[in-house]
C-alpha cells in the first residue's frame, strides 16, 4: 500500500475523522489557519462560538448528553488560556473532551513571542493528560492517544498543542489501525469480592445504594436499576449521578448532602450497608467525615484506585468500572436465584417511609411572588421529566436537583466538581447539537447567566433551540443565602439588581425573549417558549430572598439540617 | 494504618520526556507534599527514566500519593521502597577550606566515613563521601566546624535486594 504525502492540517482532519468525529467546538485564530483553510473543505461539522470557554462547555455538554468525546479547537495564547475554566471543569467531573490548542511555530517557543501561552505547563494539573506535538510525523498518533486516554478508564480532558509549522509541515500518512487495548483493563479478582458483597447484602438490614457520575459515565444505569431492584435496596445519588435511577421510582431517596432530601440523608446516617458505585464522596455529600454512614460497612465501587479511601474510609473496595462489576454482580444474583422477601426490608422501609413523611421535599408556594421552586416544577410538569437539563451554578442548580426528577442518564449536565458560573448555556448549546430534536433547557440565574452570555450569538447563528429560563432574583443568590445564614444578612456585593434586561439583550441577538413577573405568567411564559421553534430567552423575576433548604452547615453532620429559615438561624 | 510521618522512598519508572518531572512534581506540591529528596536517571532503556524521591509521611498519606502518581500516563509504576529489603546510598561533594590546623582533622574524617579527595587546589578541597544518609548528616556534623565552603548532596539512590 503507498501512503499519501499529506500536511499536518491536513491529517490533523484526518485523525479525527477516523475518530468518529462529526462536530467541533472552536474559535480560529493566526496560528490555526492552516488547520481552519482544511476545515473550510472538509465534511466536518464546526461550530463558531464567541468565547473559548464557551467552546469547551459546549464539546462538555455535547459529551455529557451523548457519551461520546467532545471536541474543541482553538488559538494559542489568550485562546488557549480561555479554555482553562472548561478544562479544569471537565476534569473534576471526569467529562471526556479533547482540546486542540494552537501553538506559535516550535522555533519561537518560549521566546514569549505573540500569543504565545505554555498552555501545556497551564493545564498540567487540570488535564487527564496533556501533548505538545513537535513533530509532523507524531500527529496522527498522538490525536489517536488523546481521544483513547480521553475515553478510556476514569473519562477526563486531554488537551494537544498543534504549533503552526507542524501544521504546516508534511509527511507519509497512512491510517492508523485502531486501538485495541483499553487502559485500566479490569482486574479479575474483583469479580470474586462479588460473594462478599452478596454475603453484606444478605447479612444487612438497612442496605442503602449511593451512586455517583460513574454509573453515567461508565454507561452502566440498565444494570444498577436491576440491581436495586433485584436486591430491594434504595437508591440515593450525588448530582453528577443524577438520572442514573429513575428519580420517580418507589425506592429513590433523591440526592444527599448539603441540600440534599432529609430522608436521603438519614438514610446515610442510619444505614448499616452502604455500597457506594461510582462516586468520590465529595464533601458536598459527606458533610462532617467522622458522622457519614458510620454504622455502616462500606462497599466502594470506583474505576479510579486514586478515589478509594481518600475522603472515606471504606470496608471493601472494588476497583473497576461500574458497568463491569454491576453486570458481574447481577449475574452472581441470578445464579444464585436471589431474592429478598418484604418481610426482610420492612422495618427500614418503614423507617424511610416515615422519614419521607415527616420531612418531605417542599417549599412555600405564594399567590404573589413566583418561587424558583415552582417555575422549575411546572416546567417538569410541561416537559413531562423528558427534557435534557443544563443548569448553572449556585441556587438554580440545587433547586433543579430537588425539584426536577430525572429518569434518564445523560439528560442532566450540571458542574458539579468546580461549580462553573455560565457552563450551563453553552453545555446546552452542545447537548442540542447531540440531540436536535430534544428539548434542550438551560435553568440559569440571573447571574450565572451573565457569564457566557455572548453565546446567545452562536445560539441563533446556528438556530441552535435552546430555551433559557433564567430564575433572576437580582441576586448571587447562594452566595446571598450564606451570607443570610452565617453573615447576619450582610450582602456584600451579591447584589445584581443592576442587571440588563434580559427580554431586550434576547431581541438584540435576535432571538425570543419572553418574562413572567407573577406566578399566573410562569406556565404561559413556559408554554409559549417551549413551543418556539427557535432558541428563547424566558426571564422568572422570582422571590428575592428564597434560600434553598434543607440545608447542612458546612462542615456540619448531614443529619443535621436546617429544614427552613427559622430552623436555620 | 500507622499515623507517625516517616521517611518514605519511592522509585518510579516513568517515559523520559521533557515534561515528565514537572507532572510527578506538580502531582505531589500541588496537594501540599514536599519532596524531600529527588534523584532522576535514564535507565538500560533510554526511553524510559527512573525517578527515585524521598518524601516524609504516615502511610496512609504515602499510599495517595502512590495511588495519584501511577495515574499519570508517562508513569509505568510505583513502589515503595521503604517496604522492601532496600541497599540506600547517597552521596556527597564537599568543599573544604584547608588550613595548616585542620588538615589532620579532615583527613581523619574522610577515612572514618570512607570518603576521598576528588581535588586538591591550593587553599581547598573537594572531598567526595558516599554513604547512608545518616551517615552523612554525621559526616557533615564532624566537617562543620573545620570550615564547609560549599557542598551538594545527590539526594538518596535505592534499589531493592534480590533475594
Amino acid at each position: 500500500m503507498f501512503s499519501l504525502k499529506l500536511k499536518g492540517s491536513q491529517i490533523f482532519i484526518k485523525a479525527l475523522e477516523q475518530e468518529g468525529i462529526d462536530i467541533l467546538f472552536g474559535y480560529p485564530g493566526g496560528v490555526l489557519l492552516d488547520i481552519y483553510d482544511e476545515l473550510h473543505r472538509s465534511g466536518l461539522k464546526h461550530i463558531l462560538v464567541r468565547h473559548e470557554q464557551g467552546a469547551v462547555h459546549a464539546a462538555d455538554g455535547y459529551a455529557r448528553a451523548s457519551g461520546k468525546v467532545g471536541v474543541t479547537l482553538v488559538t494559542s495564547g489568550p485562546g488557549a488560556t480561555n479554555t482553562v475554566t472548561g478544562i479544569a471543569n471537565a476534569h473534576l467531573d471526569s467529562i471526556p473532551i479533547v482540546v486542540f490548542t494552537g501553538q506559535v511555530p516550535t522555533p519561537l517557543i518560549g521566546t514569549d513571542a505573540f500569543q504565545e501561552a505554555d498552555i501545556i505547563g497551564i493545564t498540567r494539573p487540570c488535564t487527564k493528560h496533556n501533548f505538545q506535538v513537535r513533530r509532523v510525523e507524531e500527529l496522527a498518533k498522538t490525536i489517536q492517544e488523546a481521544f483513547y486516554i480521553a475515553r478510556s478508564g476514569r473519562p477526563g480532558p486531554v488537551l494537544v498543542d498543534l504549533p503552526k509549522d507542524v501544521m504546516a509541515s508534511t509527511t507519509d500518512y497512512e491510517p492508523l489501525p485502531p486501538r485495541e487495548k483499553e487502559l485500566n483493563s479490569v482486574p479479575k479478582a474483583a469479580s470474586k469480592k462479588a460473594f462478599y458483597v452478596l454475603d453484606l447484602i444478605n447479612e444487612a438490614k438497612r442496605p442503602l445504594l449511593l451512586t455517583g457520575g460513574g454509573v453515567i459515565l461508565g454507561k452502566a444505569s440498565e444494570e444498577l436499576r436491576e440491581m436495586a431492584r433485584r436486591t430491594k435496596i434504595p437508591v440515593t445519588s450525588t448530582l453528577m449521578g443524577l438520572g442514573a435511577f429513575p428519580g420517580t421510582d418507589p425506592l429513590w431517596l433523591g440526592m444527599p448532602g448539603m441540600h440534599g432530601t432529609y430522608y436521603a440523608n438519614m438514610a446515610l446516617t442510619h444505614c448499616d450497608l452502604l455500597i457506594a458505585i461510582g462516586c468520590r464522596f465529595d464533601d458536598r455529600v459527606t458533610g462532617k467525615l467522622d458522622t457519614f454512614a458510620s454504622k455502616a460497612k462500606i462497599v466502594h465501587v470506583d474505576v479510579d484506585a486514586s478515589s478509594i479511601n481518600k475522603n472515606v474510609m471504606v470496608d471493601v473496595p472494588i476497583v473497576q468500572d461500574c458497568k463491569t462489576a454491576l453486570q458481574s454482580f447481577n449475574q452472581l444474583l441470578a445464579e444464585q436465584n436471589f431474592s429478598v422477601g418484604d418481610e426482610q426490608r420492612k422495618a427500614w422501609f418503614d423507617q424511610i417511609a416515615e422519614w419521607r413523611t415527616n420531612v418531605p421535599l417542599t417549599y412555600c408556594n405564594s399567590d404573589a411572588v413566583i418561587k424558583p421552586q415552582f417555575v422549575i416544577e411546572t416546567l417538569y410538569r410541561l416537559t413531562k421529566g423528558r427534557a435534557i437539563i443544563a443548569t448553572e451554578v449556585g441556587q438554580n442548580q440545587m433547586w433543579t436537583a430537588q425539584f426536577y426528577p430525572f429518569d434518564e442518564p445523560n439528560t442532566l449536565l450540571s458542574s458539579g466538581g468546580l461549580g462553573t458560573m455560565g457552563y450551563g448555556f453553552p453545555a446546552a448549546i452542545g447537548a442540542q447539537l447531540a440531540f436536535p430534536d430534544r428539548l434542550v433547557v438551560d435553568i440559569a440565574g440571573d447571574g450565572s447567566i451573565q457569564m457566557n452570555i455572548q453565546e446567545l450569538a452562536t445560539a441563533v447563528q446556528y438556530n441552535i433551540p435552546v430555551k433559557i429560563a433564567i430564575l433572576n432574583n437580582g441576586f448571587l443568590g447562594m452566595v446571598r443565602q450564606w451570607q443570610e445564614l452565617f453573615y447576619e444578612k450582610r450582602y456584600s456585593h451579591t447584589d445584581m439588581t443592576f442587571a440588563p434586561d434580559f427580554v431586550k439583550v434576547a431581541e438584540a441577538y435576535g432571538l425570543m425573549g419572553l418574562r413572567a413577573e407573577k406566578p399566573g405568567d410562569v406556565e404561559a411564559v413556559l408554554r409559549k417558549g417551549l413551543a418556539h421553534p427557535g432558541p428563547v430567552v424566558m426571564d422568572f423575576k422570582v422571590a428575592r430572598e428564597e434560600c434553598v433548604y434543607p440545608m447542612v452547615r458546612p462542615g456540619g453532620p448531614i443529619n443535621e439540617m436546617a429544614l427552613g429559615r427559622e430552623m436555620a438561624n | 494504618m500507622e499515623k507517625q510521618k516517616k521517611e518514605h522512598i519511592l522509585s518510579l519508572l516513568v517515559n523520559n520526556k521533557p515534561d515528565v518531572l514537572a507532572r510527578v512534581a506538580g502531582t505531589l506540591g500541588g496537594r501540599g507534599y514536599n519532596i524531600e529528596t529527588l534523584c532522576v536517571d535514564a535507565t538500560m532503556d533510554p526511553g524510559i527514566s527512573k525517578i527515585i524521591l524521598s518524601v516524609i509521611q504516615d502511610q496512609a498519606t504515602v499510599t495517595k500519593i502512590e495511588k495519584q502518581i501511577i495515574r499519570l500516563i508517562d508513569v509505568h509504576s510505583v513502589s515503595d521502597l521503604s517496604k522492601m529489603e532496600t541497599v540506600m546510598r547517597e552521596m556527597m561533594l564537599v568543599r573544604m577550606r584547608l588550613t595548616e590546623r585542620n588538615k589532620a582533622d579532615i583527613a581523619l574524617i574522610i577515612d572514618t566515613f570512607r570518603g576521598r579527595v576528588v581535588t586538591m587546589n591550593g587553599d581547598n578541597c573537594v572531598i567526595e563521601i558516599t554513604s547512608t544518609k545518616e551517615d552523612i548528616d554525621k559526616a557533615i556534623e564532624s566537617l562543620k566546624p573545620l570550615g564547609i565552603d560549599d557542598m551538594a548532596r545527590t539526594g538518596i539512590v535505592a534499589l531493592e535486594r534480590k533475594k
